[in-house]
Parts: structure tokens; sequence; C-alpha cells
């Protein structure tokens, strides 16, 4: 809507919490598409906050670019105090960023529990501790654990790849589409602990289709339309707006 | 009884060996879903810097094996990660098969012109002394070659399954983006999958070298783990337990067939057989083995397709091109280039010229990946000698139509192959062809064939410049035909079955049948251009139709747009003005040229700035510069076009 930034749904421009993440003046492109036209964003600390808005929006692109796997053409996006853009995706993952990607972030050729192990990667947590949390989160992974991950149902790749949040304990965590061809009950499960995950301290930044979903679980909330962050806001001030966005 | 204990254990011996050779394929396949076919002749590299520092600088075999195997595989392994692979990253699928096809003529070309073929070099034993057991003589060697192989296998498997480092080396391939999400540099992980491939290349080339009993030469190393490829196949390229159980197995079939069935068969079948069976193990494991899953379908991997020059646009082109070669033909009439004439020249390139348009059609248009173009054109060469005299346009009927027939049958097994299986299946094909037919006396032989000029009643292309027009009217007719195949339905249901096969069957297509007749077609043409490359020789051989340098052409094919006419017309240009000027580089100037061009899927035509805007050929000036994404569809994948004519 605006070219200078998005515009305030609740009419506050600022939150009381110190931002997560701060992105100025994004751009990205994919070759020569480019796909975000300059977004501007504040995610709060300790905050759930949900980026709506209709396909080819570019929210996926933008939890990309936060998560170091597309490096942007222009403008900024900070961590805390680490800049991202020339950071690689491993160094932001061990500095404390877990990004669950679209589609199941598992490795389906190996079995359940080596894709925990490579959890342990991220440093300071034994193959016990990781077992221990993600079995008692998800008993079903514990019946599943010598399976090839690629075998497991949907809803049981969705839970081994939170796992990763559950037992790497990072700072932000970005979810790509959470609920993607999953059954309600399923999604419920999986967004309640996403909302222990939030009250114990941790960021969340999530995209998400279902509106009604995303802005039951979210602190504050923004619309994407063409690239653009059109507006921002609280859940209740966004619900209206994200349905004319999808709509439009 | 004594002699089958003996073959069984020289069997198990030269089994364990490919064992090696095909764990490191393995390796290297884990963990950056790459075929090396470059795996041969890495090994042939390691054999050779053995034998100098063990047989010429009397260097310590356990120093020797240190600095071939571990120091110089690991360091080679960790410069083609990071020199060759790593920017390949988004390619089409069937790029790095072409990048270690590049590195393989590369070594090869390097090693000839380090290590002179004409020179013997033979390669001790690493340990000496044999042993008797049950009644046998057993050499310390073949008990070390078996024991490496057992350890080599035993201690991967325990990396793979039972180590965070080799998950982290088995998910780089599932998702690399995903493993540096978990804090592991995929770059890095990848680096050490190489590293490791390429030691165990190295070791398989150090520990067969001394089982060359007439000495190591570069073509027999390089292709002496062709064995270890079909065993990797068997253990669908992961695992191990399994690849080393099949080549402990091809290991003993072939010394079984070597020394039971040969000697009952006529003895000058001997050699073909001999040489044919480790393509014929590859190829019968390839059709008859259900495929490995393979990754990276479906990428977009060219923003813009090549543009496709129109009805009356190719017509006027292709005359515009035969007058060019007529007055060529009159200009240089009688000139010489290094001992052959520019017109001989000139109908080798268009004769080679109608094989990249095989390619185009076969590759460019339906992406399935063919190294056996060269092997039918010694097939259509062989069958034109023998037909009415060698003279004849009813050989040239001939050439084109057994070879679109044996086209038919070979692609049948393999229509469920594709990219890298059918790269492979079509390598067994081509080198069998090449060792176990045209390599017999009674068929090329030493001498070759002779193939006269065609005579037609009332028209002779006796001469020279007829002769050469004549060959040009055909490479006209040919681009001509696989242009107009590109505008037609059929030319769409091949890009769309490129593009998507499961697509493509959803709507009720048979995938078999286009694949099929696509195949048949790209080698009626490569038979004919077989015959014509044969009448402008006069005399061909079997080194004219030999498996590298049908690889090479492939790849010169590719560096400048498999996707072209004018790539099919330059890479012929190349490839012949090369030989010419520097038969043992041209290799070399292949595998180069692909590595430089990388992952650019459309070729040196395809790259922008080096492309010529025709006069005739209308622009898409919209195309330059960053577009806006679609409102809500996402990148805009379809393009505008190339300014490349067709």
């Amino acid at each position: 809507m605006s070219a200078n930034g998005p515009a305030a749904g609740d009419g506050a421009t600022t939150t009381a919490l110190p931002p997560a993440v701060t992105v100025t003046g994004l751009r990205a492109a994919y070759g020569r598409i480019e796909v975000l036209h300059g977004v501007d964003l504040t995610v709060p600390a300790g905050s759930v906050f949900a980026l709506l808005g209709p396909n080819g929006a570019g929210k996926s692109t933008l939890l990309k670019v936060i998560s170091g796997r597309l490096r942007p053409i222009a403008g900024e996006v900070r961590i805390g105090e680490l800049t991202v853009g020339r950071t690689p995706a491993e160094k932001l993952a061990r500095q404390g960023v877990c990004a669950i990607p679209e589609g199941r972030g598992i490795f389906p050729n190996l079995t359940v529990r080596e894709n925990l192990r490579i959890w342990t990667y991220r440093g300071g947590i034994t193959m016990r501790d990781v077992e221990e949390q993600s079995f008692a989160a998800f008993p079903r992974l514990k019946e599943r654990r010598r399976q090839m991950a690629g075998t497991l149902s949907g809803g049981e790749q969705q839970m081994l790849a939170i796992s990763r949040a559950l037992v790497t304990r990072p700072r932000l965590l970005l979810l790509d589409e959470l609920s993607m061809g999953l059954a309600p009950l399923v999604v419920h499960e999986l967004y309640e602990l996403v909302e222990g995950l939030a009250r114990q301290g941790m960021t969340v930044l999530l995209v998400e289709q279902f509106v009604t979903t995303a802005l039951a679980v979210a602190d504050r909330a923004a619309i994407m339309v063409h690239g653009r962050v059109e507006q921002e806001g609280t859940p209740e001030a966004m619900g209206e707006a994200a349905l004319s966005a999808y709509l439009a | 009884m004594s002699n089958f204990l003996q073959y069984t254990i020289f069997g198990i011996m030269l089994g364990a060996g490919y064992a090696i050779a095909a764990t490191g394929l393995v390796v290297t396949y884990t963990t950056s879903g790459v075929f090396n076919f470059a795996q041969g002749a890495l090994g042939m590299i390691a054999a050779f810097c053995y034998w100098e520092l063990v047989s010429v600088d009397h260097v310590p075999v356990l120093v020797a094996v240190l600095v071939v195997v571990v120091l110089g595989g690991a360091v080679a392994g960790a410069l083609v990660e990071r020199v060759l692979m790593r920017r390949l990253h988004g390619a089409s699928a069937e790029r790095p098969v072409m990048v270690t096809l590049g590195l393989l003529v590369i070594l090869t070309g390097v090693a000839t012109i380090v290590w002179s073929p004409t020179t013997s070099r033979s390669v001790d034993n690493m340990v000496h002394g044999q042993f008797r057991l049950v009644g046998i003589n057993i050499q310390y060697q073949e008990v070390l070659i078996i024991g490496v192989a057992l350890a080599v296998a035993a201690g991967l498997r325990a990396l793979f399954r039972s180590t965070r480092s080799g998950y982290a080396l088995r998910a780089v391939v599932d998702d690399p983006d995903l493993l540096a999400m978990a804090g592991v540099s995929p770059n890095r992980m990848s680096q050490y999958g190489w590293m490791l491939g390429t030691m165990m290349a190295a070791l398989a080339g150090v520990l067969l070298a001394p089982t060359q009993t007439s000495g190591i030469s570069i073509a027999a190393m390089t292709l002496l783990v062709v064995n270890g490829y079909a065993a990797a196949i068997v253990g669908r390229l992961r695992s191990i337990p399994v690849t080393f159980a099949a080549a402990v197995a091809i290991g003993l079939a072939e010394n079984y067939v070597i020394n039971y069935v040969l000697p009952h068969l006529p003895q000058n079948l001997t050699p073909d057989i001999t040489y044919a069976l480790p393509m014929v193990f590859l190829f019968l494991a390839l059709v008859t083995l259900p495929s490995v899953r393979l990754r990276a379908v479906g990428r977009l991997t060219t923003m813009r397709a090549p543009r496709v020059a129109g009805g009356f646009e190719s017509i006027v082109a292709g005359l515009v091109f035969f007058v060019a070669a007529a007055i060529v033909a009159i200009t240089f009439a009688n000139t010489a280039f290094k001992g052959t004439t520019v017109l001989d020249l000139g109908g080798l390139i268009m004769s080679l010229g109608i094989v990249g348009l095989s390619l185009v059609l076969l590759t460019g248009y339906s992406g399935q990946v063919s190294l056996c173009q060269f092997a039918f054109m010694g097939i259509g060469a062989f069958v034109m000698g023998k037909v009415a005299g060698g003279g004849s346009v009813l050989g040239l009927l001939a050439a084109t139509a057994v070879c679109a027939g044996i086209g038919a049958l070979v692609s049948l097994p393999t229509v469920r192959l594709s990219d890298l299986y059918l790269a492979l299946a079509t390598f067994a094909f081509a080198d069998a062809v090449a060792t176990g037919f045209f390599a017999d006396n009674h068929i090329y032989g030493a001498g070759g064939v002779s193939i006269g000029r065609i005579v037609l009643p009332g028209l002779s292309f006796g001469g020279d410049q007829a002769e050469f027009l004549m060959v040009t009217a055909f490479f006209v007719l040919a681009a001509w035909l696989v242009l107009a195949i590109r505008r037609s339905l059929f030319g769409r249901r091949l890009v769309a079955v490129n593009d998507s096969p499961a697509a493509y069957a959803t709507v009720g297509l048979d995938i078999g049948f286009t694949k099929v007749a696509v195949f048949a077609i790209a080698a009626g043409m490569a038979g004919l251009a077989g015959a014509l490359y044969g009448t402008v020789q006069g005399v061909v051989g079997q080194t004219d139709f030999a498996i590298f340098p049908g690889v090479i052409f492939v790849l010169f094919v590719t560096i400048w747009s498999i996707r072209t006419v004018s790539g099919a017309f330059l890479a012929a240009v190349t490839y012949v003005v090369l030989n010419q000027v520097w038969p043992n580089g041209v290799g070399l100037f292949a595998g180069l040229g692909i590595i430089l061009i990388g992952r650019a899927a459309s070729g040196l035509l395809g790259i922008e700035a080096l492309q010529v805007r025709l006069p005739w050929v209308k622009g898409s000036p919209d195309t330059a510069g960053v577009r806006p994404a679609a409102p809500l569809g996402g990148p805009a994948m379809a393009g505008g076009s190339s300014r490349v004519a067709g």
C-alpha cells in the first residue's frame, strides 16, 4: 500500500519488546526475477509473528533470506546483532536460527534416529537429550525410530522436523507452511507445541496459508502482497485485512 | 578341481579390486548425487603415478601408496569438488554427467601426453610370494587385495551407518539447504565425499595395476573399473555390502567365462568377448534392475528456451548455407590443410554435423543422454561399405534403416532409464560395439573397410566438389528435418516428455513410444552420417568410432549448444579442425570446455553476450533486465526467446 513501509493496522508502529528480527528495504530475486521489492519488517523478541498473504506474495522467499538460504540483492536483515546476507545458513543455524522449510524439513533417506543425530551438530546437546525430548513430545517417533523418515506419514514427518526446534532451543524459529497437507488435529497438536516454545521465550516467525490457524497463535501479524509488506498489526486487526488481501 | 579353485581365487581377487572402485562410486554418489564417470581415469592416473614412484624413482611401496592414495586422492577429490562440482548446483541433471565425462577425457588426454602409449610399463606386486592352500597356489598380492577390499567396505559401511559424520555425508544429497540449517556446511561434507571417493579410485588403480600382466595402459586401466560401474548399479548406488557382493560375483563370472566358456568358442571371438564382457555386465545390470529414484527431477534449469526457426526462415537459412558451401567448394577446390583437402574436411564436418543434429533431437529436445551415436556411425559406415559394392545410394538407405532398427532395439529395454542410467547404458553399448564388434578382424580389423564414392545413374559424386556439396545437402536436409520435428506435435511431445514424464503420462500419452521413436530416428541419422563419413574418408577403421572420440564429440555439441542446429554444426567444425591441428589435445579442449561452460544449459550459444542478432530474426527486447514477479503465479518461468537462429 505504502511505498515507504507497511501501514499499521492497529495504529501502533512500534512494540514495547526489543526487535529479534529487523528487515529494512529488502529486495531479493531468483536470477532475473525479483520477488521481494523492498520489504520492511520488525519482529519483536519473544513474540509469535505470522506472515500472511496469497500465493506468490514472497513470504517463503523472505524466510529464505532471513535463514541465509538466499542472498538479498539490496537491503538488510538483522537478527539481534547478527547481519544476515553474507552469513551462510550453517553459521546462522549455529547462532540460534532454526528454519523449518516448506514441505517437511527432514532427510527422507535417513532413519528417524539418524535425522535426530544430525540435530546434535548444533552443539551443546547430546544424542540422549535429543531422543529424550523428541520422544517425550512425540511418542510416535520413538516407535518409528528405525524407520526411514521418508516413509513416515506427513504429520510424523512434520513432528520430526519440528523436533529440531524442540531440542536445539533456538532464539529464532522460522516456520514455513507448517500445516501444509496435514489433518486439522495434527496441525492443532503442532501449533500447541509452537505456542509452548513461544511461552519459553523463543521468537517465532511463521508463514501460513491458513489465516485463522496462524492468527490464533500469533501476537502480531503482517500481510504481504506482491513482494511487499502491505499491513502490519495485531491479529485482530489483521483478520479482515487478510481476507481482502486473499480475495484481491 | 584345483583349476576351479584357482579360477575362483583369482575371480574373487579381481572382484575385490572392482569392489574398491565400485564402493568409491557409491561413496561419491551417496555424498554428492553425481555418478563419477572419471572414476576409472582417476584410478588410471593413480596407477601411473604409483608406477613412476615405485618403478622409476624406487620409492618404497608403502610411501608410494600413501603419497598416491591418501595424499593424491584427497587433494584431487577436494579439487574436483571445489573447481568442477560446486558450481553445478542447480544445473540440469545431465550436466554433472557431462562434466565427469569431461574430466575423463582430460585425464586420458593428459596421460597420453605424459606417458607415451608406446612404452611398456609393468607394475610389480606390492607383496611378493605365495602359499599353498588346499592344493592351490595363492599369492600374497591376491590376499592383500581381498583384505583391503573387505576392510574398505566394512570401514565405509561403519562410517555411513554408525557415525554422525556419515549421516551428514548421506544427508547432504537429500537436502543440502536443510543440512546447512542444521548447522553443517554442505559444501564441506560434499568435499569430504569427493575426497573419499577419489581415494577409493586411486586405491583401486594402485591395487589393480599389478594384475595387468602385459603392463598398464591408459585405455585398459581407465576401462578396468567399468565392472565396478556394474557392481555399483547392482548396489543401486547406495548399498556398500550389495555393491561389494556384486563386484565379487562379477569378478568370478568374468573369470569363469574366460576360462570355461571362451575355450569352446571360435578363437577369433575370444578377444572380442573378453573386451566386451564388462560392458555387457553393465548393460545387463542397467536394463534388468529397477532403476534408482532419480533426484533433481523437474528442476528449472534455464529461464529461456532456445528459439526455434520458423519453416520459411529455416528454408532460407538452409539455402543460404548451401550457397555459402558452394562458394567454399569453388574457392578452396585445390586447397589443403595439414595434409587433407579442405573439401574433404568440409565433408567430414557436414557428416559429423548430422550426428550433432541427432544429438540435438535426442538430448537437446527429448532430454535422453546418448553416448553411443558414434557406435551407430560405425555400424552405418560398415553397412555402407558392405552393401552394393560400397558406393551406392542403397548403402545410404540401408545404413539409415539398419541403424534406426538397432536404435529401436537398443532403446526398448532402456525406455525406463533416464539421465545417468541412460548415459551409462549407451556408454556400455558404445564400448561393447567398439571393442567387441568393430575390433574384430572380420568387421573392421586392422585394415578397415573401403567405401567408394556414391554414383547414381547419370549422376556421379566422384569429384571432390560434388561430393562435398552432396554431403552438405544431406546436412541441410537433416537440419530441416530436425527443425520440422521440433515445430511439429511430435516435437512438442519430445519437449514435454523431457520436462515432466509424469505429467506426460497422466494426459494419456505413451512415453515408451515417444522415446523409442526419437531414439530410432536419431540412430538412423547417425547411421546415415557414418555412411557419408565413410564415403568422404574412403576407408574407415575401428578407431574412427571408438568410445572416447564419441564422448568427446558429445561434449563439443554440449559446449556449443545441444539445443540448436548451429551448435551441432559448430561442434563438428571444432572437432574436425582440432583433430587436424592437435589430435592428442582434442580431449583436453572438450574437457576444459565443458568445465568452463559450467551449468549454462544452452551452452556457448545460449550465453547472451555471445549472441548475434540476425537481421531477419525478431528479437525479444523485453527479456533484458530484472522482471517483476507475476502477481499470483510465482516466478514467471516461461521465457522469451534467445536470438540464436535455430
